[in-house]
């Protein structure tokens, strides 16, 4: 076997998947914090890229400007969305939950495509620079990027939910409502700050696959590749969430190659992430790192 | 000792469908006293000091904190206020640290938010984290639980499992407290301890407390006043010594019947 080529695939694999790990975290903050699937994941990240695409083409913003601006929108529609839609579901059956959130899918894909057309298009270019070198490899300058940008998330997160007085009561409240009431922990801005934080770094991913594939309705294809990458990493765990999205951006990646190679099926790196799904399921279904439900009948 | 009331319920009624929880309670927990709430399982106890907290909502009646009406007041809220609570069941994070609990009870005096703590380097929400530290030390030593500061809360015993929850609540600096059941479980050594510790919050730390215990013993022994409910209602007040010769608490509550039993040597 050609040992760059597999190299190559198995770095872009975590290029990729490192955004999967992102956006795969982003799910996990509303899941931990307020128990909600969300399925409109993926439009957050549709969203985020066409606000930005908009400021920067129609408005003619610097790129600095205008992501700063698409923050900000993302952060207010994050709580608007938890506030009108999701608040007055609470103590609803997951099932009404669910099927809300369903249904904001659908709402802001059309929404995006009536705004913004059917096509995919391009961002402006925002590197000078193409192409860099980098341990001999050639790498494109927004894969680059976007795996700093993802560290860096990730990182945040991290320093967040360890050191900061949010996440310090984020955390009080994914474990128990009642008792991070009583310690002065406001629940609903808990939860209205974990959609927040969620639409906003799911939006900074949805920025950068739209700078390096253009902006189109493919993008909300982030929030199903989620699924695969929490139920492996465990539903309720943040580490296992970004380790989920790097095993899924390489599996896919692999896999194709080995599709191409040998077994000629055709669209493996679609399928593979969903094969392993249903497998990881059969055998290990909490997940490498999720919680136990233990339930006594 | 006697001060102002801190702490009022005026005909508290809490009903959940059918089911009568509190009938008609009402009672006045003056600043700087140790006040008790017994009776017999099922009287309405936990009841009573969930409508303190807020987890429930009175049917009927007002609580007053602090002179100021309460009754519609969230639970994150009343917390803000002063009103800090332990559960009957253990109720720590698990998985956080000791010292990650107690911080979270520091929540609503924390002041910096997100934006202040990004500039943590900066230094003002620096110097705002030591005194907090500062605190939360001292707090560390007056329960003892040094040793187990970056210990998982999880694995630790029953005892100091309780030691801490306890730590978590006064973390709040509430100026009351209640305690639902604070020694239930323990062994007699792990009882006296935590007797002292209430009387110590009490007397140094000048907290009001309102507590529900089973062991009659440290009941009568710590508690300056006393209110006994049965079936929802309240049957007496007074301090211990009212209390224990109330004839209908001898009958509802220590098991009395209307006439001495002879006793069986």
């Amino acid at each position: 076997m050609d040992a760059p080529l597999l190299f190559q695939l198995v770095l872009n694999g975590l290029i990729v998947g490192a955004l999967y790990g992102v956006v795969a975290m982003s799910f996990v903050l509303i899941y931990k914090a307020s128990q909600v699937v969300n399925f409109a994941q993926g439009e957050f990240l549709l969203v985020g890229a066409w606000v930005c695409w908009w400021l920067l083409t129609a408005w003619q913003l610097p790129f600095w400007a205008g992501f700063l601006v698409t923050l900000a929108f993302m952060t207010i529609f994050g709580v608007l969305l938890q506030v009108i839609v999701l608040r007055p579901l609470i103590g609803e059956p997951v099932i009404s939950v669910i099927m809300a959130t369903v249904g904001l899918s659908i709402f802001f894909q059309a929404l995006m495509k009536w705004m913004f057309g059917v096509f995919a298009q391009p961002f402006p270019p925002i590197f000078t620079a193409d192409r860099m070198r980098v341990l001999g490899l050639e790498v494109q300058t927004v894969y680059l990027a976007s795996l700093v940008v993802s560290a860096l998330i990730m990182l945040g997160f991290w320093w967040f939910f360890t050191y900061s007085k949010h996440g310090l009561a984020m955390r009080a409240t994914a474990f128990d409502q009642q008792v991070a009431q009583s310690l002065g922990v406001s629940v609903p801005r808990v939860f209205a700050m974990s959609w927040a934080i969620s639409a906003v770094v799911s939006a900074v991913a949805g920025v950068v696959v739209g700078v390096v594939n253009g902006v189109s309705s493919a993008l909300s294809f982030y929030g199903i590749k989620v699924f695969p990458a929490v139920i492996l990493g465990g539903l309720d765990s943040v580490v296992g969430a970004v380790l989920g999205g790097l095993i899924v951006g390489v599996l896919e990646n692999v896999a194709q190659y080995v599709d191409a190679e040998w077994l000629n099926w055709g669209n493996m790196y679609q399928i593979a992430p969903f094969y392993a799904l249903i497998l990881i399921l059969l055998i290990k279904p909490y997940g490498l790192f999720g919680t136990r439900n233990i339930e006594r009948v | 000792m006697a001060g102002p009331p801190i702490l009022e319920a005026e005909r508290v009624s809490l009903r959940f469908g059918g089911v009568r929880a509190l009938t008609d309670v009402s009672f006045a927990v003056r600043g700087g006293e140790i006040f008790s709430i017994i009776g017999p399982n099922g009287a309405g106890k936990t009841s009573m000091v969930n409508c303190v907290s807020g987890r429930y909502r009175p049917t009927e009646g007002r609580i007053l904190f602090d002179g100021q009406d309460v009754t519609r007041t969230g639970t994150s809220r009343r917390a803000a206020l002063g009103i800090g609570r332990t559960f009957q069941n253990l109720a720590l994070f698990g998985h956080m640290t000791v010292l990650d609990n107690i911080m979270v009870g520091r929540h609503h005096l924390l002041k910096s938010g997100l934006l202040r703590g990004m500039a943590y380097w900066l230094g003002g929400a620096q110097r705002e984290e030591l005194e907090h530290r500062r605190e939360v030390e001292q707090i560390i030593d007056f329960l003892e639980i040094q040793h187990i500061r970056k210990a998982t809360a999880g694995t630790l015993s029953y005892g100091l499992r309780k030691r801490v929850e306890l730590a978590r609540a006064i973390a709040l600096r509430p100026k009351l407290i209640l305690l639902d059941e604070p020694m239930a479980g323990m062994n007699l050594e792990e009882k006296e301890d935590m007797a002292r510790f209430i009387i110590d919050l009490n007397e140094e730390w000048g907290m009001t407390v309102l507590m529900i215990e089973h062991d009659m013993g440290v009941v009568m022994d710590i508690s300056h006043r006393i209110m006994v409910l049965d079936f929802g209602r309240r049957i007496a007040d007074g301090t211990p010594e009212v209390v224990l010769a109330d004839e209908h608490v001898r009958r509802a509550y220590l098991g009395e019947a209307d006439e001495p039993v002879e006793r069986v040597a």
